[in-house]
């Protein structure tokens, strides 16, 4: 990950609001007035001095459940992101690896979950299932890793036709081998902006899980149910339920301005080799 | 002089602060050819483009003139560029197949330009590219244009965008790399009608190639061009009979090796018995092919692309499991595919790729590169793996300090090194070369070669070498297949195969390799019984 492109201005909003947001996330107790569901004043109270961005809907500080909040979507999203790319990358360079009728089986296993509705999916098995937060991280990452195993074997399946790939195979070398040395490092830039666009969509997909009550279980939350909490003070003009909102677009936002700096740098990788 | 139609001075082209082209002067007179020859790197194309007035993304031209007929092309006006382009001064781009636009009929496009600068009427512009489809000895040339690019060949695509540059009646041709994506056989073709084209239009043309036999035939003048400076001018007869430089003098003595036959042949190391094979059932690549390699011998196979050669080379080395026939390799039957053969076997059978660029894990050093099949093989270890490794350098002429680098911090030539050295450190028996020096510039592939012919001679190392190039048959090898649609059309050893009497393809083959010397293509039209107008 040596000489990364120059960085833009945009790179630099979008790396300081993930900056910003990690920082959060990693030092909440220090950096939260109030515990996460402390009653420190009447029902969506304003904002004053000791309730930054006023109180929500049963009188917690806003501020302080945004900032534990933080952490909670955080730790969320990066399990689910981490476990995605550890089943997805892992299958999907298997798939390409191997090819013939074990990238077959794979590959239409993995069409057939994608042909299931995420959303529809999701509902129905955490419905089911004990509501805990391994249970929704495991099916978070589920439900990702199909992406990703479409994205990863698309990938090494262009790497495998490679002349060096061939040489490794003469050679003798194991199909492990062929995939953490010859095939995964070549394809860590394009995976590592997957990556980020993974963990975004993970963000808002928490959000929504959260938001319809499926998600983060009270009285933790993170800002999906933040807005569905204080959701209903919008009829009375109150908008404690846009400020999670706007910190879950800010953060997606961010996320995919980074992405977008490391993809110029895939690109500027591959447009290295002229002629003439 | 009034007559002189091109004239550049002291042009000079950068990419941000490297120099791509350094005071380049030279100027070119109506009705004459000047070749620009050089290897990659040279400034030979971005000279050429420059005559358009043109410089590729991230160039500028940040010195000296370029004047057209006494007008500055260099600053002019987009519009006024627009107009210059495709009306006095034409290009001709070396791959024709990517250039057209597949999904419009040849005729539309070859009058396109002419019709855009509303220098013709339509039906005077088809009338025209009749005409020269008809020069370029297009087949049909009626309804040549009728066809879309699909239905052409390489070769008849090459031509019809000369068609394309000469519609106009443009004052010059820029001729970039016209020939080197075509086979030579193809090629001789496409040279002997552009040179005919050229000289019954009196159109001037600017040829670029790395090819100083192929130049020497289009060409009246030659510009030698190296990093971006000039080499040498001269006519064709003063580079050939009297050059000035050095540079200019290997180029010109370039090819001409051969390696001393030998008379007999040795016992064989590798044996290949009615071999059958194809990527999809029922289609068969390769039929009925039968070779022996002789033990610590070359064995090359030559063909033009399609013919086969390389999926032999796959059949080989395992990666393409032949349907039907036997190899054997060393007195023991090879096994079919890859997965059933013995690590013993995978080691004694190396390969060198045609590219090197993507031969090399580019995220790989030098060192672990080469240190890989030394641990997988050997097992060697610290203070033994690395006195092998640099034992490994020293034999392919490339210092120690090369261990740190990665791939792309290599030029061509040394990546192909890395490459063969990389076969080298198995110590196999044989060694498949799959066109190993076709995507080199020629005097680093002379290198290479020399180094293949010079590790034969210490270590006995046998080749399978795979090739299209006559020159370097007659350079390395010692018996000979020429291949064509699959089928072994000759087989022998060098002396019989490549003296007469000839079998037809190999007859058009052998003709049509370019020989460094001028007037070699005017002989071998001559020569031949009546010029083929469909290839």
């Amino acid at each position: 990950m040596k000489n990364l492109p120059p960085l833009t201005p945009m790179a630099l909003i979008g790396l300081v609001g993930v900056a910003a947001f990690i920082v959060l996330a990693a030092f909440a107790p220090w950096l939260a007035p109030h515990p996460v569901s402390e009653v420190v004043g009447g029902v969506w109270d304003v904002p004053s001095a000791d309730a930054l961005l006023g109180t929500d809907n049963i009188g917690r500080d806003l501020f302080s459940r945004l900032v534990w909040g933080a952490r909670v979507t955080f730790v969320i999203a990066a399990l689910s992101t981490a476990i995605a790319f550890l089943i997805g990358v892992s299958l999907g360079f298997y798939a390409a690896v191997r090819r013939g009728w074990i990238d077959q089986i794979l590959s239409r296993l993995n069409d057939l979950m994608m042909a299931i509705p995420t959303l529809i999916f999701a509902l129905v098995v955490l419905a089911v299932l004990p509501k805990n937060m391994v249970v929704l991280v495991l099916v978070m990452a589920t439900l990702e890793a199909t992406r990703v195993f479409r994205v990863s074997r698309a990938i090494a399946a262009d790497l495998v036709g490679l002349d060096y790939v061939e040489v490794a195979r003469l050679r003798g070398e194991s199909w492990s081998w062929i995939i953490v040395r010859e095939i995964l490092p070549n394809a860590l830039s394009p995976l590592l902006a997957e990556l980020g666009l993974r963990f975004a969509f993970a963000i808002l997909f928490l959000s929504t899980l959260s938001f319809l009550g499926l998600g983060v279980q009270p009285p933790i939350a993170d800002w999906g149910s933040l807005v569905k909490e204080n959701k209903d003070g919008l009829l009375f003009g109150i908008f404690a339920a846009l400020i999670p909102g706007a910190a879950i677009a800010a953060l997606v936002i961010c996320v995919n301005l980074v992405v977008d700096w490391i993809l110029r740098k895939t690109t500027s990788l591959k447009g290295a080799r002229r002629n003439g | 002089m009034a007559d002189i139609l091109l004239k550049v001075t002291d042009l000079e082209i950068k990419a941000g602060d490297a120099t791509i082209v350094d005071k380049v002067s030279f100027d070119l007179q109506k009705g004459r050819v000047l070749g620009l020859i050089g290897e990659s790197g040279a400034g030979k194309s971005t000279i050429g483009l420059a005559s358009l007035g043109h410089s590729r993304d991230g160039l500028q031209i940040t010195g000296g003139q370029a004047e057209l007929n006494g007008r500055d092309i260099l600053h002019l006006s987009k519009r006024d560029t627009r107009l210059l382009r495709g009306a006095a001064v034409t290009y001709v781009a070396q791959s024709a197949a990517a250039a057209f636009n597949p999904a419009h009929r040849l005729i539309d496009q070859v009058i396109e330009a002419t019709l855009w600068h509303g220098l013709m009427s339509r039906a005077m512009a088809i009338e025209r590219a009749k005409e020269l489809f008809a020069l370029l000895g297009l087949p049909d040339p009626e309804n040549f244009g009728d066809r879309y690019p699909h239905q052409g060949s390489g070769g008849q695509l090459q031509r019809a965008m000369t068609a394309m540059a000469l519609c106009p009646h443009p004052e010059l041709i820029v001729f970039d790399e016209p020939t080197t994506a075509l086979d030579v056989t193809t090629q001789i073709e496409v040279l002997a009608a552009i040179k005919q084209a050229i000289a019954k239009t009196g159109t001037s043309a600017l040829y670029i190639s790395h090819d100083l036999a192929v130049v020497a035939q289009v060409a009246d003048d030659i510009l030698v061009l190296r990093n971006g400076r000039m080499v040498e001018r001269g006519s064709v007869d003063d580079i050939f009979n009297a050059p000035r430089e050095d540079y200019t003098r290997q180029l010109v003595s370039m090819r001409q090796s051969e390696k001393p036959a030998r008379e007999q042949a040795r016992d064989s190391l590798l044996s290949i018995k009615g071999i059958e094979a194809g990527y999809i059932p029922g289609i068969p690549v390769l039929q009925d092919v039968s070779l022996d390699l002789g033990r610590g011998e070359t064995l090359a196979v030559v063909g033009e692309s399609g013919s086969g050669k390389s999926t032999l080379a796959r059949v080989v080395t395992g990666l393409l499991p032949a349907s039907s026939g036997t190899l054997s390799f060393d007195g023991k039957e090879l096994a079919n595919g890859l997965a059933a053969r013995t690590p013993e076997t995978l080691r004694n059978i190396q390969i060198v790729n045609q590219i090197p660029d993507l031969a090399l894990n580019p995220r790989q050093t030098v060192e672990a590169i080469l240190s890989r099949p030394l641990a997988f093989y050997f097992g060697l270890k610290g203070a033994a793996l690395q006195s092998r490794v640099a034992t490994l350098l020293d034999q392919i002429e490339l210092p120690h300090s090369m261990l740190g680098r990665y791939p792309a911090e290599l030029s061509g030539g040394q990546k192909q090194r890395i490459c063969i050295a990389r076969a080298l450190a198995a110590d196999p028996k044989l060694i498949i070369c799959d066109e190993p020096t076709s995507a080199l510039d020629p005097l680093v592939a002379e290198g290479i070669l020399d180094l293949l012919m010079r590790l034969q001679a210490e270590v006995g190392t046998s080749y399978l070498f795979i090739t299209h190039d006559l020159a370097i048959v007659r350079a390395i090898a010692d018996t000979v297949a020429v291949m064509l649609g699959g089928k072994v059309v000759r087989y022998g050893r060098k002396a019989e195969v490549l003296a007469p009497p000839f079998d037809p393809y190999t007859e058009k083959l052998v003709a049509s390799v370019p020989e460094m010397r001028p007037g070699w293509l005017d002989e071998a039209i001559a020569r031949r019984p009546s010029p083929r107008r469909s290839s």
